[in-house]
């Protein structure tokens, strides 16, 4: 039996606008297995970064349920999920969100101080995913003196600090030119598989495409199509040779 | 689907760590902590200066003292004027505003580090508690150096006012006259003024941040200023 980390079962989330109501996701149901790497692939406005803030528990869907691990999110308390966020999850999203006041060390540090992590060692653990992810020789710098690729580094070493298991990215290279893009995106996919993270990754980057195991194409609030890994590598062909 | 490790449920961290955070978020952040603590200053200055303005009159009209310089017909009358307590409500008001909307921007402008500080495990009750420190302090020390300016004023004023005589019967500490009025004396409107800066600075900001802590941090982060 495939160990499903994330199911979701007619998940609607609903946005008011003054008197309309718009219909971000009209019933999604998706399940993703341990140690996947998922990219959900659609335009703006498809819904997929709604449906990216619902399996990670920063919005409640107005219908429908996300479970994770098994649990059913909407029953936990709000310790839990405040402890679900700090643990299980770790997020990237395309503005980085760093918190500009503290340094690359200081933002990895802080996901371990609420953990309760002890000083010294959360200080040795920050500074070992900062080597990981290449800013070994940055780290007491603030994020405005980094640059994009690199704050983004900060913001995946800060993900990986309570040891997630799950790696949610929202658009995590839009931000980034094409080889940063590309670097960030071999990082994630190391993590991947080296550690066995689990990655759901909203994106229209096509350079996600050939790292996914899976794609889910969003449109208009639905999913459209699954795709797997070897429909992947044909298509992945054909994008490489238009590009030469 | 199979059931996993049940989810834990998050912890509360120690004080001594908020105190830490929030120091070191004022710290980096002083430019923008000084505006904001201005704000307080300004507005506690004029309510200090303006009340120990009137404790002096008060208190050199009991002695039995002329203004040096003529003026109208209130210092004659006994007790705080109609005028006097208008300037004191008015100053009050102006403070309070300016108070309360220097912290509202200042939290506004946060909301999308509050949404961070979430989505890696903050609970609701960490970010406030964050923020009512950082702007009890701004609000206390903002709030002091407003009194402390204030009274400088009142006291340059008093002197142009009554001359050195000020000094013999400067009203440092509470009193009660005769006709059963209460004189506060300068101390405690500097107390006061201290008191109530850091009270409205602590409202002021709460309310935002509570707000902001209850949002989903999905909500908190789209928040745009």
């Amino acid at each position: 039996m495939a160990d499903i980390v994330v199911k979701t079962e007619d998940v609607v989330k609903e946005y008011r606008m003054g008197s309309n109501i718009l219909r971000a996701l009209d019933g999604i149901n998706i399940e993703i297995e341990r140690g996947e790497y998922i990219s959900l692939m659609g335009p703006s406005g498809s819904g997929k970064s709604t449906l990216f803030n619902m399996i990670g528990a920063l919005d409640r869907p107005t219908e429908g349920q996300v479970y994770i691990d098994g649990q059913n999110m909407s029953q936990l308390s709000q310790r839990q999920i405040a402890a679900f966020r700090c643990h299980r999850v770790g997020y990237i999203f395309q503005s980085y969100n760093l918190l500009h006041v503290r340094s690359a060390h200081g933002n990895v540090t802080l996901p371990m101080i609420f953990a309760g992590i002890p000083d010294r060692q959360r200080n040795e653990k920050a500074e070992q995913l900062l080597d990981l992810v290449g800013l070994g020789d940055r780290m007491y710098h603030l994020p405005d003196e980094l640059s994009g690729g690199q704050r983004q580094r900060v913001a995946i070493a800060r993900a990986l600090a309570n040891d997630p298991s799950i790696i949610l990215a929202d658009e995590p290279t839009a931000n980034l030119d094409t080889i940063t893009g590309r670097e960030i995106i071999d990082l994630i996919k190391r993590l991947n598989t080296d550690q066995g993270v689990t990655v759901i990754s909203a994106t229209h980057d096509l350079k996600m495409l050939d790292v996914s195991d899976r794609i889910v194409d969003i449109r208009d609030g639905l999913v459209e199509r699954i795709r797997n890994r070897d429909e992947i590598d044909i298509e992945v062909g054909e994008v490489g040779s238009e590009g030469h | 689907m199979q059931q996993r490790t049940p989810i834990e449920e998050q912890i509360d961290l120690p004080f001594v760590e908020s105190l830490r955070i929030s120091f070191q978020s004022l710290k980096i952040r002083f430019g923008r902590s000084i505006i904001t603590t201005a704000g307080i200053t300004l507005g506690i200055a004029f309510l200090v200066s303006v009340w120990t303005n009137n404790e002096i009159g008060l208190a050199l009209q009991e002695s039995g003292r002329q203004s040096t310089i003529n003026t109208f017909e209130e210092t004659t009358e006994k007790g705080i004027s109609t005028k006097d307590i208008w300037l004191i409500v008015m100053s009050l008001i102006v403070c309070v505003v300016g108070i309360a909307n220097s912290m509202l921007m200042a939290v506004t402008e946060r909301f999308r580090e509050i949404g961070t500080m979430k989505c890696l495990g903050a609970l609701d009750g960490f970010v406030v508690r964050l923020f009512l420190l950082e702007s009890g302090f701004q609000g206390f020390s903002g709030a002091l150096i407003g009194a402390l300016i204030g009274t400088l004023g009142a006291v340059l004023l008093g002197l142009k006012d009554y001359g050195l005589d000020l000094f013999f019967y400067f009203p440092l500490f509470p009193v009660q006259p005769e006709d059963g009025t209460m004189r506060l004396g300068v101390i405690v409107v500097i107390l006061l003024g201290c008191v109530l800066g850091m009270i409205l600075a602590v409202i002021g900001s709460a309310f935002p941040a509570w707000r902001a802590a209850k949002l989903p941090p999905a909500e908190a982060m789209r928040t745009e200023v």
